[in-house]
């Protein structure tokens, strides 16, 4: 460890310090560092990049009062122009295939490139989803095997596929829920949500037309389970635990907490978006789960934060499947796969639907790539995926604790994500500070100020991802940051200094956004 | 004029039958740059420990409760241009709204500015 990265001494936009002082550039380029105006700011509305035809002109127009009035004024480039721009704004962006990405509680993990392969095969890429079934048999089978392995891999009974994210996934789990209480004629209100769960969790009970309440965390950092039996009773439709939860660790208690709210009438709704760190190892089924979404773009390498769409199937115990939304694929003895809708619904028994969550089956895309990570895993592969990614959150947790305030260190092993505090930080220093220091060090800062329950929170999810040599230069950047957090070193106040551009004014930016672009001459 | 304060960081002050409610330095500090207010309508009917108003800052969002049962009589209509007076001013200029007072008794369970000092230095 301790070893600058690059010990040639080449180092990317090296030569210019931070306040450009040092050999400026007429451009205001730094060698490959290129400086990059807005698309609007290039291009001129005078300019057409491509070679159409003449446009008449004397066309009849049926817009009447809807006709544009003035030019659209959108900035005219040519093809390699509006190349280099996005290429060029790219080089600015920072991503999982550039680096360490600890973003905790978001698990953003390598995707596979065979992954990517499997999803362009035109089979599963170029279909449309109303077209005949007998055309489609391909796609539909994946939605079907994939819907077994998720189902198998869980414990759980049936599956929701089509929800689009987390929360929509969680909104599906709460629908299903209200569904089986009104089906027996039972209006709970209440759904109660622990604070060491996600801060999605109270919002998706509140859009249900759930009111929600919290219920406390223990000095360790998990769900009070007295606290919770104390508070159930005949109106409460469900908990939703997220397990493991925020402060990075398993509830032990989920089965006893289960076979109380079981007992008490309500359903156990468990944020699966951590489920990365137990697949293979704990089916929720056996702990009294009853339903529970899965992040495909987290848990099965899909991409996303900004590299692709969500996608949130919902695994059921028997109680809810048969609330379950439509559409779902069923396979029949003769190797066919159906979609089951509205109109062939009763010919699968599936009456009680509460509806459906999207017009179409969800995300194709993402279907084939999760099961794509799944067979090339194997059982025994998702379970060192898990076992790795917990092993990685452990090493920096125990590297680190001596470093930073670990506020659950003594509540025994975390399981993939590491949580810190800015205790001990000087006067004035806070995990912002740390989090644009370690910009500046070439790391996506980790997750900062959640969860609430832990003062100026950091949360660190390094995954499965991160080979131990990438770990250790995270390691030896962030003692070297919390060192300097303690000591009060004023340059940590104002970092970055080295990004392509210095701190921004977030308090401003959130105060007074401006979203839309207006040419200079009219602001 | 009597200001209590809440265990959730809300300061009151009691003026008669009317009673200003907003949050504390404390609490803004803790939460950092505040970016947005939502106040409550005028007339809106509050029970005790009912959330009553929106705080929004660069780190978190966090519910206001209402430190005693009441009527809404004000919104502070200047929070929604200026957010930043809940950080320059928290226990001033950047109240959050005024209630009526419904059962005096309520602010019995309150503490005085030196209860809170305490309960603040505590945590």
């Amino acid at each position: 460890m301790n070893k600058p990265i690059n010990q040639s001494g080449w180092k990317p936009g090296t030569p210019v310090a931070s306040d450009g002082s040092a050999h400026p550039t007429v451009t205001g380029n730094k060698a490959l560092m290129l400086e990059e105006p807005l698309i609007f700011e290039s291009g001129g509305a005078d300019i057409c990049g491509v070679d159409l035809p003449e446009t008449p002109t004397d066309l009849p127009s049926r817009l009447g009062a809807f006709a544009r009035k003035d030019a659209i004024g959108l900035p005219g480039l040519s093809e390699p122009q509006t190349v280099r721009h996005y290429t060029r704004l790219s080089r600015q962006n920072y991503g999982i295939d550039l680096g360490f990405f600890p973003l905790g509680s978001c698990t953003m993990k390598h995707n596979p490139r065979l992954n990517e392969k499997v999803a362009r095969m035109p089979g599963f890429a170029d279909v449309h989803p109303m077209q005949p079934t007998d055309t489609v048999q391909g796609a539909l089978g994946v939605m079907n095997e994939l819907a077994h392995w998720l189902i198998t891999l869980t414990g759980m009974h049936g599956v929701a596929m089509s929800p689009k994210a987390g929360a929509h996934g969680e909104l599906c789990g709460i629908l299903c829920i209200r569904a089986a209480l009104e089906a027996r004629g039972d209006a709970r209100k209440v759904v109660l949500v622990p604070e060491s769960a996600h801060g999605t969790n109270p919002a998706t009970a509140a859009f249900a037309g759930y009111s929600t309440e919290d219920i406390p965390a223990t000095a360790e950092g998990r769900v009070d389970l007295e606290a919770l039996k104390a508070r159930l009773g005949p109106d409460v439709a469900a908990v939703m635990i997220t397990n493991p939860n925020t402060c990075g660790l398993f509830e032990r208690d989920l089965k006893e907490i289960s076979d109380a709210v079981h007992a008490a009438g309500g359903f156990v709704y468990c944020d699966g978006a951590n489920f990365n760190a137990i697949m293979g190892r704990v089916k929720p089924g056996d702990l009294g789960v009853d339903a529970m979404h899965i992040n495909l773009h987290k848990t099965f390498s899909t991409p996303h934060g900004g590299g692709g769409p969500g996608s949130g199937p919902v695994v059921l115990s028997e109680a809810l499947s048969p609330f379950g939304p439509l559409p779902f694929t069923a396979k029949t003895a003769d190797g066919y796969v159906h979609l089951v809708e509205e109109e062939n619904a009763q010919e699968y028994d599936h009456v009680q639907a509460f509806g459906r969550m999207t017009a179409f089956h969800g995300q194709m895309g993402m279907f084939t790539r999760a099961l794509t990570y799944i067979l090339s895993h194997g059982a025994d592969g998702l379970r060192q995926a898990a076992g790795d990614a917990v092993l990685n959150a452990n090493y920096i947790l125990r590297q680190l604790e001596s470093d930073l305030d670990a506020p659950f260190a003594a509540s025994g092993p975390c399981m993939h994500e590491a949580l810190f505090s800015d205790a001990g930080f000087a006067e004035g220093f806070s995990t912002l500070d740390l989090a644009k220091g370690l910009i500046d060090e070439g790391f996506h800062p980790m997750t900062v100020y959640f969860p609430l329950v832990v003062h100026g929170a950091m949360l660190v999810e390094p995954t499965e991802t991160e080979a131990k040599s990438g770990i250790d230069q995270f390691i030896m950047a962030m003692r070297s940051l919390a060192e300097r957090a303690k000591a009060g070193d004023a340059a940590l106040k104002s970092a970055p200094h080295h990004a392509p551009r210095a701190r921004l004014d977030e308090a401003q930016a959130a105060r007074n956004p401006r979203l839309t672009w207006s040419a200079p001459d009219e602001t | 004029m009597a200001r209590y304060f809440t265990e959730e960081h809300e300061w009151i002050e009691v003026d008669g039958e009317a009673a200003t409610i907003g949050i504390t330095d404390y609490a803004q500090e803790q939460l950092g740059d505040v970016v947005f207010v939502e106040v409550p309508q005028t007339g809106t009917a509050l029970e005790k420990g009912a959330e009553a108003a929106v705080v929004e800052s660069v780190k978190a969002a966090s519910d206001v409760y209402a430190p005693i049962s009441g009527e809404v009589l004000e919104g502070n209509g200047a929070l929604e241009a200026d957010p930043e007076l809940v950080n320059s001013s928290p226990e001033d200029e950047g109240w959050f709204f005024k209630m009526t007072v419904a059962d005096k008794s309520e602010l019995e369970g309150l503490m005085d500015a030196a209860a809170y000092k305490a309960f603040c230095d505590g945590l």
